[in-house]
């Protein structure tokens, strides 16, 4: 029996719907195990992020408020010994930039084996099995953690996010504490990214944009257009970053992002190794280039097989009208 | 100021879809592929020497001191990251492929504990095993603050800036030496480190600098010190063990090329169903 707590994800005051990957990654183990899993809002404003947590099943919603902006420092002291003093055995949030980093800092202070970025989890005869991707998922590991405490992150694409279930209401204060260098750091800003558009690295759709774009101005008045009608994120080859037609931070691929999409739409890319690693646990993926022998066509479902300047705004409209139909 | 930065080999990343995993399904083969810096630690030794600089003169303050565990052929690649301009290097003889991010951060603690640095600099996380947890692991077992996935950094006295690429936008913290800083890919965009020396002006091209002969030839004269994890106090006992390998299902294969839009739409919606 294996009980979870599950760490909950906040950004101005409320629930990001990612900790929703990490609350199915809990149920699992709860069920399998014959154990209970509860979350904690940690952070500011957990009244409100502990009432949206009510209806996924959790035995606890646990809160415990601390004010002045995200910090990995002010934040593991209270999640480690609130560990401690309920005997946990897994300790999970959704592998985020927010789960990435302040959970090892939590498995230090525990002293305990952490699998980070899991895709898949399995219990056998009362042993969790943690499946990852390793290689910027050209392989994927089955590990075991041997400490009393498993720390784990959860891939967000790779867990269909927890369905409402019943149960829980109300929420608990635990106690916050203070003992780590918190006095050595301070937050200073938040700025979030100006565009309206989703994360690249949670988006359902897609859509990147290689060299053979040409220039900023073809992203602009090509490849966008295209991206909103799906109400995609945008996303690029590392050989358009290094052109500077768009900003380095949209770089798909093994040292950009790694997204998996359901839908992955790329336009103009040729299909580096680096941009396959990124991109090719996407769901379905579609090529659009002018050259069939492209190494895109490796990892593609759907090879059109078109000049982008002609192809893309066509399919702009298609797409455009297919979604105002739907 | 001194920094600690940590190397690691990893096999060849630009060829990483030609891992193998063995019959047997209990390794990991890199076959014939040649070793080489994992890339975001490159990134992070790009950022020390960016510290330490004066960028437009070539003038250096300081120390860079990087740390690698692995078998005696770690050295060669080590040997590339002096070549590159760190100062000295310390090299942890172990079995590389029997550690995890717990005992790897506990050998980092004893060398940290042993050097005192001001800042241990690295990348965010190994291209192989892709945990990104033995910076943060680090900073919690010395009671450090960090700054992780870390896009840009600006000294000021014994204080950093730095800017924090997250999910959601861009975290700007400061934090007060010493601390544990793991790098992100925009590290090393032209302007990304300021620290004060280097004119506004000057700027960087945006990658990792090239080694060059004298880099090479100064290299071989560097210190390169050799310790076991035993010599650290630290056991090679790991808490995460991995009991398979296996590669990722194969995609179809069976890419259906067309060669209009209206095909593509109908496809998208009857067969795929994502549109």
């Amino acid at each position: 029996m294996t009980d979870v707590l599950v760490v909950a994800e906040l950004l101005d005051g409320q629930l990001r719907k990612n900790t929703l990957s990490a609350v199915a990654f809990a149920k699992k183990v709860a069920e399998g195990t014959g154990g209970s899993f509860d979350v904690l809002a940690i952070g500011e404003g957990t009244e409100a992020a502990a009432s949206s947590l009510a209806p996924y099943g959790a035995r606890a919603i646990l809160t415990a408020e601390i004010e002045g902006g995200y910090l990995a420092e002010k934040y593991s002291p209270t999640v480690s010994e609130l560990c401690k003093s309920r005997s946990y055995g897994v300790v999970a949030a959704t592998a985020s930039t927010f789960g990435k980093d302040l959970l090892p800092r939590v498995a230090a202070r525990l002293d305990a084996g952490v699998a980070s970025d899991i895709a898949g989890v399995s219990v056998d005869g009362g042993t969790i099995v943690y499946r990852r991707p390793m290689y910027a998922g050209n392989v994927y590991g089955y590990c075991t953690i041997s400490t009393d405490v498993h720390v784990v992150t959860v891939r967000q694409s790779e867990f269909e996010p927890a369905e409402e279930s019943g149960g829980y209401t109300g929420a608990e204060a635990v106690e916050v504490v203070t003992d780590g260098p918190s006095d050595r750091i301070e937050f200073v800003s938040l700025v979030a990214q100006k565009s309206e558009r989703p994360e690249l690295t949670d988006a359902a759709t897609v859509v990147s944009g290689g060299r053979a774009l040409k220039s900023a101005e073809n992203f602009k008045s090509v490849l966008e257009p295209l991206v909103d009608a799906f109400g995609a994120a945008m996303g690029a080859s590392r050989a358009a970053c290094d052109a500077g037609y768009v900003p380095n931070d949209l770089q798909v691929g093994q040292t950009g992002k790694v997204v998996a999409p359901k839908l992955y739409i790329a336009v103009g890319i040729s299909g580096a190794i680096q941009h396959l690693a990124g991109m090719k646990g996407s769901k379905v993926i579609v090529a659009v280039n002018n050259n069939k022998e492209a190494p895109i066509a490796g990892v593609a479902d759907y090879f059109l097989v078109a000049d982008l300047f002609k192809a893309v705004p066509e399919l702009t409209a298609e797409v455009k009208k297919a979604r105002a139909g739907a | 100021m001194k920094i600690l930065v940590p190397v690691k080999r990893v096999a060849d990343p630009n060829n990483a879809n030609k891992m193998k995993v063995s019959a047997d399904g209990k390794q990991v083969v890199s076959g014939d592929l040649p070793w080489a810096i994992n890339p975001f630690d490159e990134y992070a030794l790009e950022a020390a020497l960016r510290l330490l600089e004066n960028g437009a003169t070539g003038e250096r303050a300081g120390e860079i001191v990087i740390v690698s565990l692995g078998v005696d052929d770690v050295q060669t690649t080590m040997r590339q990251a002096l070549a590159m301009g760190a100062d000295r290097g310390i090299h942890v003889k172990c079995d590389e492929g029997a550690l995890d991010s717990l005992v790897v951060a506990k050998a980092f603690k004893a060398i940290v504990d042993a050097e005192k640095p001001d800042l241990v600099l690295m990348g965010k996380q190994a291209v192989d095993g892709d945990s990104n947890t033995a910076g943060q692991m680090l900073a919690e077992l010395l009671g450090w603050p960090m700054a992780t996935f870390a896009m840009s950094i600006a000294v000021d006295g014994k204080t950093l800036t730095v800017g924090r690429e997250v999910d959601t936008g861009v975290l700007t913290l400061k934090v007060t030496l010493p601390a544990v800083v793991t790098v992100d890919l925009r590290i090393v965009q032209s302007k990304a480190v300021q620290n004060g020396i280097t004119p506004a002006s000057h700027a960087y091209p945006d990658d990792i600098r090239h080694i060059s002969v004298k880099g090479i030839m100064a290299a071989k004269k560097k210190p390169l010190d050799a310790k076991s994890l035993g010599d650290l106090g630290v056991a090679q006992a790991t808490t995460v063990t991995y009991s398979k390998f296996e590669l990722p299902p194969a995609r179809s294969g069976n890419t259906r090329y067309v060669e209009t839009v209206g095909e593509l739409v109908k496809l998208l919606q009857t067969e795929a169903k994502v549109l």
